[in-house]
């Protein structure tokens, strides 16, 4: 197996295996898999309507998957976008609803705001990490499950009730054209933010000296103490640009999907799927793109499958997803079957 | 409400809580002592939960009032297979052990909710269990005054059980053979491999520890708590446990303390409208007690938690 090749060579391996394994289960359960499949299939690019959604779907995976693999990076674990995204949420419609403004300064402001509510919620961890040396996935997790009451107890002050009014139409990202192509979709312009985010990413990582130093924190945070590299600012930068991408894909589901906020019971979930899309992209931005397009599909196609004649319950995406994770994290196992294979024939 | 009966309403209710969290917790402990994370927890009590939930639903007609604790033992069987799932990725195929255990936590959202579908037409939501666990008098130790009335009348069996399990890990984990190997593989797994140890045999069984406790933990939340399973049944207890366990310093008994003041903040967010003086505090900071608390604890605000040395390191023979 060439070196080059792995990072690619896994995750399509990955995927191709979480499917069959997907389809055992399916057929064990008593469904049929193939007609299981047409109808995932259909769900994502049945017609206009379900692309529109599809796309929908994606553009918060892409940011997600992006603050995890950007924090990996640097050799951080950022558990933590889950509660970035729901006070990022939190802030874009709050800004939305409570200010009255043109539209080319509401807009940018109530993104701001996402963006700035996520990174606050990092710089948490990040300054513990720096300043003390504190284990920043204890501190991620725990803040997620903060995040989540200390946004339901706002949400609840401002609205008095469950869920917040809907945000003014200056603060809004759905564009009419879109809708109009995609069957009154709620495909909105965010997508052009997720890319636009995975571009600026990308040229931070590879074209500058920010990017390299935070980069060579996560190879190795000795060498780059010793080559005079701020290691402890570094940590706390890369935390904050990771909160505030997570912040943005807050912001899509408070701008462009929802357009308003409501209490929740459990987390929203696309942080943790921020980790499925990372870990499938090799952490690099444009692989995390490719994640994000696979299991925001996969996501959204599968609300088609409980419909008859499959009727498999949706749920049944959530285990594929978590079967493919298994198997691009266990890197080794290719490796080990590889040299068995290898070996049988003699080759070595 | 005199004085004694607030008191022991609250004791109570704190206890009632914490069962969970401590069987949990405890799991954690050992997972973490022989140097595997297992983020995974909240899974693995969803697993149970489900397991237990649906164990108590069909077995009723046979085992009567013991099926309780028969869906018990069966959750704690297949929490602890589940959780083998782990132990197989990180330890012998040495995936990151965070990434694994957030493969598990999706994996067991995902079963659970779709077994529940195929079992009952597509409803996301068991129906009620028949048997719940329930209430009684723990037989002499009732009639001492006061303590009794506090301690030992109107109790769940389940939260003394969990009392007596953190007991016994500790024991086990301090004061064993079994122990000193799991917490030096932990701790030093090249040196516990240079004394014989089979430092992946050791993880493997720590990893299925802390999945057969957390398998307990959930059943004994969904029998206790909510009394069936749906996809909200269990929401950030697992972390919690996790959380007890590092607030408790790694140690099953500070574990324990740590649960159950972590039962007895979640608890008030439930019965505090009935006690005076604690009616006034808005329940959100009850709710986030438990996360911000742990958060000053690994800080190093309240008191100094070290993880095991070995934490999230594969093992690898022959490397340094």
């Amino acid at each position: 197996m060439s070196k080059r090749w792995t990072p690619i060579l896994i995750p399509v391996l990955a995927v191709i295996l979480g499917l069959l394994v997907g389809a055992v289960i399916i057929a064990i359960s008593g469904y049929n898999p193939i007609v299981g499949y047409a109808q995932l299939w259909e769900g994502i690019f049945g017609d206009s309507y379900v692309i529109g959604e599809s796309i929908r779907q994606i553009t918060p995976y892409v940011l997600a998957g992006l603050a995890v693999a950007f924090a990996f990076k640097t050799g951080l674990f950022n558990i933590g976008v889950e509660g970035q995204l729901i006070v990022g949420w939190f802030a874009a419609v709050y800004v939305g609803i409570s200010f009255d403004l043109p539209a080319y300064i509401h807009l940018p402001l109530a993104i701001l705001a996402a963006g700035l509510a996520g990174a606050f919620w990092a710089f948490i961890p990040g300054i513990l990490k720096a300043k003390l040396g504190v284990n920043e996935v204890v501190v991620t997790i725990m803040l997620n499950y903060t995040a989540l009451h200390v946004t339901n107890a706002l949400i609840r002050s401002i609205a008095k009730g469950d869920t917040t009014e809907q945000i003014a139409q200056t603060a809004s990202l759905r564009i009419p054209f879109f809708e109009e192509i995609t069957q009154y979709s709620r495909l909105h312009g965010g997508i052009f933010i997720a890319i636009l985010t995975v571009i600026i990413i990308w040229f931070i990582l590879e074209k500058t000296t920010l990017g390299y130093e935070l980069k060579a924190a996560g190879f190795s945070q000795d060498a780059s103490k010793y080559a005079g590299m701020n290691v402890p600012r570094n940590i706390v930068i890369s935390m904050v640009i990771s909160g505030f991408i997570a912040g943005l894909a807050g912001a899509m589901e408070g701008l462009g999907t929802f357009e308003y906020v409501s209490t929740k019971t459990a987390m929203t979930g696309i942080g943790f799927d921020g980790i499925a899309v990372a870990v499938l992209g090799g952490n690099n931005p444009i692989g995390v793109v490719f994640g994000a397009i696979l299991f925001g599909a996969l996501k959204y196609g599968s609300l088609n499958m409980p419909n008859p004649p499959a009727q498999i319950p949706e749920e049944m995406i959530s285990v594929i997803i978590a079967v493919i994770i298994f198997f691009v994290a266990s890197g080794y196992l290719f490796q080990w079957l590889y040299e068995k294979f290898s070996k049988k024939k003699g080759v070595k | 409400m005199s004085l004694t009966d607030t008191i022991a309403f609250i004791f109570y209710n704190a206890i009632f809580y914490a069962a969970p969290l401590i069987f949990t917790g405890l799991g954690a402990v050992f997972t973490e002592r022989s140097g595997v994370t297992n983020i995974g927890l909240e899974g693995v009590m969803q697993i149970g939960a489900f397991t237990g939930i649906i164990s108590n639903l069909f077995l009723h007609d046979i085992f009567g009032g013991a099926t309780v604790f028969v869906s018990i033992m069966i959750a704690m069987i297949v929490g602890s297979l589940f959780s083998s799932l782990l132990a197989i990725s990180s330890v012998t195929f040495r995936s990151d052990q965070i990434i694994a255990g957030t493969a598990l936590n999706m994996l067991a959202a995902g079963a659970t909710i779709f077994l529940v579908k195929k079992l009952f037409e597509g409803k996301g939501q068991t129906p009620m269990v028949k048997d719940a666990i329930t209430r009684f008098d723990i037989p002499v130790l009732e009639n001492i005054p006061v303590i009794g009335k506090i301690f030992f009348q109107n109790v769940y069996l389940t939260s003394y059980l969990a009392i007596l399990a953190a007991i016994v890990g500790w024991v086990i984990l301090f004061k064993t053979p079994f122990g000193l190997r799991l917490r030096s593989v932990g701790e030093h797994p090249t040196a516990a491999d240079t004394m014989g140890i089979k430092v992946n045999r050791m993880r493997y069984i720590g990893v299925m520890i802390s999945g057969a406790l957390g398998g307990i933990g959930g059943a004994i939340y969904a029998q206790s708590i909510t009394l069936d399973y749906s996809h909200a049944t269990i929401s950030g207890q697992g972390f919690m446990a996790i959380a007890a366990m590092i607030f408790g310093k790694w140690n099953p008994l500070g574990m324990m303390g740590a649960a159950i003041f972590f039962g007895f903040a979640q608890s008030l967010s439930t019965i505090g409208p009935s006690i005076p003086f604690i009616k006034d505090i808005p329940t959100v900071y009850l709710y986030i007690l438990p996360y911000v608390l742990t958060i000053l604890a690994v800080a190093g605000f309240i008191g100094k938690s070290v993880a095991p040395k070995a934490l999230n390191t594969p093992y690898i023979k022959g490397s340094r």
